[in-house]
């Protein structure tokens, strides 16, 4: 093991020592891993329709079409992703400012595209 | 190059969105005899063999033909309608352009087809043969353009008419709203052979500035397009998508949107969400109409506006003739 590898090792076992004596290390701490937020996209709508997040809580989006190729766009929530006819994809998003943001598709998929949207709800 | 030319009596496009459409004057009886007028109808001549010269033309938008139902059961009824109306026109247009959604979209591609043919006869009675297309995401997004190019040509060109330089600029057929890297390249290889001051029109299907992103009015990456073109001072930017009337200035540039040939939106800074406007019986067209602009003056632009009428259709009984004289 190269000696930088070691110092790490050495560092965060101290850290997990040094906090379960304080109590604070919990397997709770797992869970500020992103949490896993998963969104279907299917013509012309989103799955769910509505989405509570918590400002400053990094959240993963998984985007999943079941169709076509679909777009995951809100400009104030800095989104801008396509999601590949019948594949998915991983979004990291962290909201900053609590409030209700639009998100559309804006990959033209049909005649109802114009109506396919969701809102994430920011508190 | 010293600028004596004022820019604001130089170039009088006026032009607003504008009922059925719009019509536009190109004013070059603002431009006066100066010498700074003399030298730019010079570099426009040399750029473009031509110098500019007054004319009149019309855009259309949005005339989504196959479309045939709630909130707007008439059809091509508008269309035809504002056919008759430019062909009334005591001043002839000398161009007609079309910023998008000739057509509504299918899934079966017969039908598509069968729509761009039926949108080109009803075209075809236009007194003005000059016509000029752009796609909307309606006639272009589901399949990159392809059945578009069949029918109206490329979907991103650029002519020069009168000593104006036209550009039409593809903002929909990538599937997304957007123009692409490839064609903001070739934009700025199209300019390259004109003088800052030459005037300039740009018609495309979407706003290419965020006017409502969340009603997907917008073009992704509209100000890499307008950053091409802000060392230009004479640049019009013509739209439709929004059908509604707007008019908004980025720089040097104008842009304006059309109202549709089919229901209209509302302004959306009035309600939350985008919902056609209702049809109104006792009004079919209400929402359409033409304005002409004539600013061949050096005063204040007169503006008139005319709604989009059937005088021959009025009232209840009216609007059961229309329905019955053959809605497409």
């Amino acid at each position: 093991m190269k000696t930088k590898t070691k110092r790490v090792v050495i560092f965060l076992g101290t850290f997990a020592l040094s906090s379960m004596i304080a109590g604070s290390w919990v397997p709770s701490a797992l869970a500020q891993d992103p949490q896993v937020i998963d969104i279907t996209a299917k013509r012309f709508a989103f799955s769910p329709n509505e989405v509570h997040l918590k400002a400053g809580q990094p959240v993963t989006l998984h985007l999943v079409s079941e169709d076509v190729t679909h777009g995951f766009f809100s400009r104030p929530l800095g989104l801008d992703e396509t999601i590949p006819a019948k594949q998915s994809v991983d979004v990291k998003l962290t909201p900053r400012t609590p409030g209700k943001y639009s998100i559309i598709c804006d990959n033209f998929c049909g005649s109802g595209h114009g109506n396919m949207k969701m809102t994430f709800v920011v508190e | 190059m010293k600028r004596e030319l004022d820019r604001r009596s130089f170039l009088r496009i006026a032009g607003a969105s504008l009922g059925f459409g719009a019509l536009y004057q190109f004013a070059g009886s603002a431009l006066g005899n100066s010498r700074a007028l003399a030298q730019l109808t010079g570099e426009m001549g040399r750029a473009n063999g031509e110098a500019p010269a007054p004319f009149t033309f019309v855009q259309l938008s949005d005339t989504h033909v196959g479309f045939n139902g709630p909130p707007d059961p008439l059809g091509t009824k508008a269309f035809e309608r504002a056919v008759q109306v430019i062909n009334k026109l005591p001043q002839q247009p000398e161009l007609v352009i079309f910023s998008g959604d000739l057509t509504h979209d299918s899934e079966k591609q017969d039908q598509r087809a069968a729509r761009m043919k039926q949108f080109k006869q009803i075209a075809s009675t236009l007194g003005v043969q000059n016509m000029h297309y752009v796609p909307g995401e309606h006639d272009a997004a589901i399949d990159g353009g392809a059945l578009y190019r069949e029918y109206f040509g490329e979907t991103s060109y650029s002519f020069d008419f009168r000593g104006v330089h036209f550009i039409a600029l593809d903002n929909v057929s990538r599937g997304k709203p957007a123009v692409g890297a490839e064609h903001i390249a070739w934009l700025q290889k199209d300019l390259t052979r004109f003088p800052k001051t030459a005037p300039i029109i740009v018609f495309t299907h979407r706003p290419l500035f965020d006017l409502k992103p969340e009603w997907e009015w917008f073009t992704s990456d509209g100000d890499k397009v307008m950053n091409v073109l802000s060392p230009y001072e004479n640049v019009t930017v013509l739209y439709g998508h929004i059908h509604r009337d707007d008019v908004h200035a980025i720089g040097h540039s104008k842009h304006y949107a059309a109202r549709s040939l089919i229901f209209a939106f509302p302004d959306p800074a009035q309600v939350p969400d985008k919902k056609p406007v209702a049809f109104d019986a006792a009004r079919p067209f209400k929402n359409l109409g033409i304005r002409v602009v004539d600013q061949t003056s050096a005063s204040a632009p007169a503006i008139n506006d005319i709604e989009l009428t059937v005088n021959e259709y009025s009232g209840t009984v009216g609007i059961q003739q229309l329905l019955k004289s053959g809605v497409a």
